[in-house]
C-alpha cells in the first residue's frame, strides 16, 4: 500500500486513480443495476446511454438541437451579463441610483424566474428570443450584485491617493474602480455562464420547438430514458465546458489576482 | 526670510464623533515651512498630524483657519504636491514603471517626457531594471520606493509623505530613511513627513514639529542643528540623543505620551 500512495502523489499516478476510479464508478453503475433488477426504462445503464449518446452525435440528430441551445446560453448570457454590469456600475457609482433602483432589482430577483418564463413565451414566442429573455434574467442579477460590491472595493487610501494626484471622477473610476471590480466581477459571470444553461432549459421546457430541453421532453413522453441521460450528459459537458472558458478569461484578464481563487471558493 | 513654500494658519479641524459629539482633532495649528526644507512632524497617534497632511494634501477642509501654498489658500489637491502613504497602494495590474506614471498620467502631462522622468527617479530610488514588474513581485520596501518615485514624476514643489516606512521593518526603515536623505538632496523638493518615531524625524529633519494629542496642538518646534549629509551612526552622538530626550521630555511633560 505505501506504494500506491507514494505512486498517487506523482501526476501520471494521480491521473490514473482518477481514471480507474471513473471505470470503478461505471462497473458500480452497471452491475448494481442488474444485482437489483432495476427496469432500463426507469433507470438506464451506462451502456444503454453511451449508446444513445453515441447515436444521437453519430445520426445528426443532436448538432440541430445543440446549436440552438449553445445559440440561446450564449446570447442570452452576454445581454443578461451587460445589462446587469452596466446597471451595476451605475448603481455602484451612485447612492442616489443604488436608493431609487435597488429595491427594484432585488424585488425581481425575489420571484421565481420559472414562474415567469410561460409570460415570456406568451411576449416572445416559441422561438429562441423568449429563451434568451429568460437566460438573460437569470444571468443578470450575480453580474449586476457582483459589480456592484466590487466597484466598492477599491481601498480608501488607493481612491485618496488618486484624488490627492488632482483625479477627476471619472478618471478614479476608470484607473481604479472599475479595474479593482474586475475579480468580483468575474465571480458573477462565472455563476451566470453556469446559471445560463438552467435559462435556456427552462426555457425550452415551457414552450419551444427545437433545442435539448425540447428534445429531453421528446424522449421523456416516448420512455426513451436512456437517451433523457444522453443529454443530460451533453448538457453537464456543456455547464463544465464554459465555466473552464470563463475561468480561462478570467486567469488572463485579471493576472493580477492571486485572490480569485479565494473569492471563488475554486 | 524667504518667501514659505506652504504654511498653516490658525488651523482647526474639528470632526463629529459617531456619538453625535464633536471631536477636535486640531487646534489653532500655526506653522510655516521655507523652500527645500525637510519638515518631520512627531507626535503619539490621534494627535491629528495625518489630519494636517491631509488638510494640505487638500483632501480634508479645515473647520477654521487657512492654509496658503506658494502664497495661494488651498482649496483643493494641487498639482504641486506629491503625496505617499503609509501603504505604498500601487495599482497591482500596473508594471513598476507605469504606476509611477499615474499622476503624469492623471494631470495629462507629456508622457514621453514623463517617462523619461519616471525612469530616472527609479533608477534614484534603486529600481533601475524593475520597470516592467508587477507589483505584486516586489517586497514591501521596493513597493514603498515604487511609491516614492511615482510621487516624485510630476516634479511636485511638496512632498507630503504620511508615515511612509511605518510597515517596514526596522532594517529596511534604516535604509530607506538614508534614501530619503539622499532623494532629498538631488530633488531639493521641498519635505513634510509625518511620523510617530521621535527619532526618525530628528534623523531627517531640518526642523520637527512636535504635537500632542486631546486635542492635536503644536507644542514645540525644534531646529535639528546636525551636519548633513547624516551618516546613519549620527544616532548614536550625543547631540542626536539630546535631541531625541528632549522631545520625548516635552511630549510626556504636556501629557503626549500615555
Amino acid at each position: 500500500m505505501p506504494n500506491l500512495v507514494s505512486y498517487s502523489q506523482t501526476p501520471n499516478g494521480r491521473r490514473t486513480l482518477v481514471a480507474a476510479f471513473f471505470v470503478l464508478v461505471m462497473l458500480a453503475w452497471h452491475f448494481g443495476l442488474r444485482v437489483f433488477e432495476v427496469s432500463p426504462l426507469v433507470f438506464p445503464g451506462p451502456v444503454d446511454v453511451a449508446k444513445s449518446l453515441y447515436a444521437g452525435f453519430a445520426t445528426g440528430e443532436y448538432w440541430e438541437h445543440l446549436g440552438v441551445t449553445l445559440y440561446e446560453i450564449l446570447v442570452g448570457f452576454a445581454i443578461g451579463a451587460a445589462a446587469g454590469f452596466l446597471l451595476g456600475a451605475a448603481i455602484g457609482q451612485s447612492s442616489l441610483l443604488e436608493a431609487v433602483l435597488y429595491p427594484y432589482v432585488v424585488a425581481f430577483q425575489a420571484m421565481p424566474k420559472v414562474a415567469v418564463a410561460p409570460l415570456f413565451v406568451v411576449w416572445f414566442g416559441f422561438g429562441a428570443a423568449s429563451k434568451i429573455v429568460i437566460t438573460a434574467t437569470i444571468v443578470f442579477f450575480p453580474v449586476l450584485a457582483n459589480t456592484i460590491v466590487g466597484l466598492r472595493s477599491a481601498p480608501r487610501d488607493q481612491i485618496d491617493l488618486m484624488l490627492a494626484f488632482t483625479a477627476s471622477r471619472w478618471q478614479v473610476f476608470r484607473m481604479v474602480r472599475l479595474p479593482q471590480s474586475l475579480p468580483y466581477v468575474f465571480v458573477g459571470l462565472d455563476i451566470g455562464i453556469v446559471l445560463a444553461v438552467i435559462g435556456a432549459i427552462v426555457g425550452e421546457f415551457v414552450g419551444s420547438q427545437s433545442g435539448l430541453g425540447y428534445l429531453i421532453l421528446q424522449r421523456n413522453f416516448s420512455l426513451d430514458t436512456p437517451g433523457v441521460f444522453a443529454i443530460l450528459v451533453v448538457l453537464s459537458v456543456i455547464g463544465i465546458g464554459l465555466h473552464i472558458a470563463m475561468k480561462t478569461i478570467a486567469r488572463k484578464v485579471i493576472f493580477w489576482a492571486d485572490s480569485f481563487a479565494d473569492l471563488t471558493g475554486a | 526670510m524667504t518667501a514659505a513654500a506652504f504654511g498653516f494658519s490658525s488651523i482647526n479641524k474639528s470632526f463629529r464623533s459617531k456619538d453625535g459629539g464633536d471631536v477636535i482633532a486640531l487646534h489653532n495649528v500655526e506653522f510655516d515651512v521655507r523652500h527645500g526644507e525637510f519638515v518631520t512632524v512627531v507626535g503619539p497617534s490621534g494627535c491629528g498630524k495625518s489630519t494636517l497632511l491631509r488638510i494640505l494634501a487638500g483632501l480634508e477642509i479645515p473647520s477654521a483657519g487657512t492654509v496658503s501654498m506658494g502664497g495661494m489658500p488651498v482649496s483643493g489637491p494641487s498639482r504641486d504636491i506629491g503625496v505617499v502613504f503609509q501603504a505604498p497602494v500601487l495599482l497591482p495590474w500596473r508594471t513598476v514603471l507605469q504606476n509611477v506614471l499615474v499622476p503624469a498620467q492623471i494631470q495629462q502631462r507629456d508622457m514621453a517626457g514623463a517617462t523619461a522622468k519616471a525612469r530616472e527617479y527609479l533608477d534614484m530610488v534603486g529600481l533601475r531594471g524593475f520597470e516592467t514588474k508587477y507589483p505584486g513581485e516586489l517586497s514591501g520596501g521596493m513597493q514603498q520606493r515604487v511609491g516614492i518615485a511615482r510621487a516624485l514624476v510630476n516634479d511636485p514643489k511638496v512632498l507630503l509623505m504620511d508615515e511612509p516606512f511605518g510597515a517596514l521593518d526596522a532594517m529596511t526603515r534604516e535604509t530607506m530613511n538614508l534614501e530619503l536623505l539622499r532623494i532629498k538632496e538631488r530633488s531639493g523638493t521641498t519635505i513634510m513627513l509625518v511620523t510617530h518615531s521621535i527619532p526618525e524625524a530628528v534623523f531627517l529633519g531640518d526642523r520637527v514639529v512636535v504635537m500632542s494629542p486631546r486635542p492635536g496642538r503644536v507644542t514645540q518646534i525644534v531646529d535639528v542643528d546636525l551636519p548633513k549629509p547624516r551618516p546613519l551612526d549620527i544616532i548614536n552622538s550625543d547631540a542626536f540623543g539630546a535631541y531625541v530626550s528632549g522631545i520625548r521630555g516635552n511630549l510626556q511633560a504636556v501629557g503626549g505620551l500615555d
